[in-house]
């Protein structure tokens, strides 16, 4: 208990740490995932390669080698002292989105077949396809895999821990160093970490239900 | 299947327009790829002094040993995971309650903690010392073992229920209906999926990186720290080859599972085969209603023709 009590402010912190790099990771994921999702379905074969590339390569890689990407390649292509939550989010976002990518593709994928038909028949571009009607009936079915991938990203961030950012298993590390008994300090980080989860599970239980239109 | 119902077969006007997009996209693509060489090249990066230690027999060496303590831990807990997941599954659906709820609390916790954070908790103590190997081998085999477990779980769930009744019938006693008949099919069902948590195994033994542990990743910045060429740090160089070996063996590993699943598409079981994916990580357990089982078949026979980006544009009416 005294772990949590005496610490209560660096909980705080490393909770909204968590938070803030889940979501500014969550966006990035759903924006540059859609777009690699568009990609893969668009009439352009080297979008198509891209899109599959993409995909492929990211889900093959694991995110501590993004980070080190993230962290000793990218401040040289671009210039030295980036700021590290930038990094990290560009790091867990761009691994997610290619599970959001997936997502999608497989929401376009079950959206019936006359729709898309009745689409072109009355003369809509593949853009206009996509945006007015297959990507808004596709919500309805990329909403229960995306609760889960964001569940996996609140976890992933985990890691940007390790790089100079301030979230829980920073914190869970620095309590550690202080001499704290590790067992309390698991403890209340796996309940915060349960709060995350259960948070994002919950919200999109409700947007599920939301959603819910009968076909 | 005609052409893609996405958008309509491309005449004279698309094709061109087309054409004008693919050089644009692939110009732009390759600008980006040529931007970043030529910023890493001005800083020096591609010269030929801080390529040359990986002809050092010692860095030679240390990517080897590298290697090897990957996959060691890999195997250790790929193999332990399995055995655990079993034991879990069993656990799970259970006919005693305790037991049962036991296993499901077990299984909902680790799987909303980050791995990360279960391997330092048993490294720095959480069960007396533990080196870094064996931190990282049974945090591995917990978390793994968990998500395993969910899948064998709705591997089983998939097996027609005539077979557990059938076996019943015959006399079977509940070992022998779990062992003979209902995990058999579950596994051959859900290999695919089984093996693409393998990948994610082998991806999560590169967060040895944060207990120390000599594997992939961490000895690239070992090397990178200890040889410095001219005064630059060759970070870029090792985090690229280490890179290389690490998506190559998960691709490897990744193509056996998707050729495991076209494979199972073919044969005539009547119980579908998984996908290639890895499973979900809602808490709450996987859902039975939505299995990650049989949804490939379904999915595949109910999805839009053509919008798998293969072979269908180009054939037009």
């Amino acid at each position: 208990m005294d772990v949590l009590l005496d610490n209560l402010s660096l909980f705080r912190e490393g909770f909204f740490g968590t938070l803030k790099l889940t979501g500014a990771s969550a966006i990035v994921a759903v924006v540059v995932g859609v777009i690699i999702a568009g990609f893969r379905v668009s009439p352009v074969p080297p979008l198509r390669i891209f899109g599959t590339l993409w995909v492929t390569l990211l889900r093959n890689t694991p995110l501590t080698l993004l980070f080190l990407v993230a962290f000793f390649i990218v401040p040289k292509v671009f210039f030295p002292d980036l700021d590290s939550f930038l990094l990290a989010t560009l790091a867990c976002g761009f691994y997610t989105s290619a599970f959001v990518a997936e997502a999608v593709r497989s929401g376009i994928n079950t959206v019936p077949l006359g729709q898309a038909e009745a689409a072109r028949a009355i003369g809509f571009t593949f853009t206009q396809t996509m945006r007015l009607i297959v990507l808004p009936q596709a919500t309805r079915t990329v909403v229960p895999p995306l609760s889960s991938i964001f569940i996996a990203l609140t976890k992933n961030t985990a890691i940007a821990g390790a790089f100079d950012n301030v979230e829980l298993f920073n914190v869970s590390k620095t309590l550690s160093n202080d001499g704290y008994d590790i067992a309390m300090i698991f403890l209340w980080i796996t309940l915060a970490y349960l709060i995350i989860t259960y948070a994002i599970n919950g919200l999109f239980r409700l947007m599920e239900h939301r959603l819910e239109v009968a076909r | 299947m005609s052409a893609n119902v996405l958008f309509d077969a491309p005449g004279p006007k698309a094709r061109v327009r087309n054409i004008i997009y693919s050089v644009i996209g692939t110009a732009a693509l390759l600008g980006g790829i040529l931007w970043v060489v030529l910023r890493l090249s001005d800083q020096g990066e591609f010269d030929a002094e801080l390529w040359d230690i990986f002809n050092y027999t010692g860095i030679q060496q240390n990517i080897l040993d590298a290697l090897i303590a990957t996959l060691k831990v890999f195997a250790l807990a790929g193999v332990f995971s399995l055995v655990f997941a079993v034991v879990l599954c069993v656990a799970r659906l259970s006919v005693h309650k305790p037991v049962r709820w036991v296993a499901v609390a077990f299984i909902d916790l680790f799987r909303s903690i980050p791995l990360l954070i279960t391997i330092f908790a048993l490294w720095v103590g959480l069960f007396g010392s533990m080196t870094p190997f064996w931190a990282l081998v049974i945090g591995l085999t917990i978390y793994n073992g968990c998500v395993q477990a969910e899948v064998l779980r709705a591997g089983i769930n998939a097996v027609p229920k005539g077979q557990m009744e059938a076996a019943y019938a015959l006399g079977l006693r509940k070992t022998q209906v779990m062992a003979s008949v209902l995990f058999p099919q579950a596994i051959r069902s859900m290999l695919p999926t089984i093996i693409s948590q393998l990948v994610v195994t082998l991806k999560d033994t590169s967060l040895g990186f944060m207990v120390l542990y000599p594997e992939l990743l961490h000895s690239a910045r070992l090397i990178a720290n200890n040889t410095p060429v001219n005064g630059v740090y060759p970070f870029v160089q090792t985090v690229t080859v280490f890179g290389a070996i690490y998506i190559g063996l998960c691709l490897l590993l990744s193509s056996l599972a998707t050729w495991l699943e076209k494979r199972g598409r073919r044969t005539k079981t009547g119980i579908a085969v998984a996908a290639a994916a890895e499973p979900a990580e809602t808490p709450g357990v996987l859902d039975p209603s939505a299995p990650l089982g049989p949804s490939t078949e379904a999915e595949t026979t109910a999805a839009l023709p053509g919008v798998s980006p293969s072979d269908e544009v180009d054939k037009k009416d």
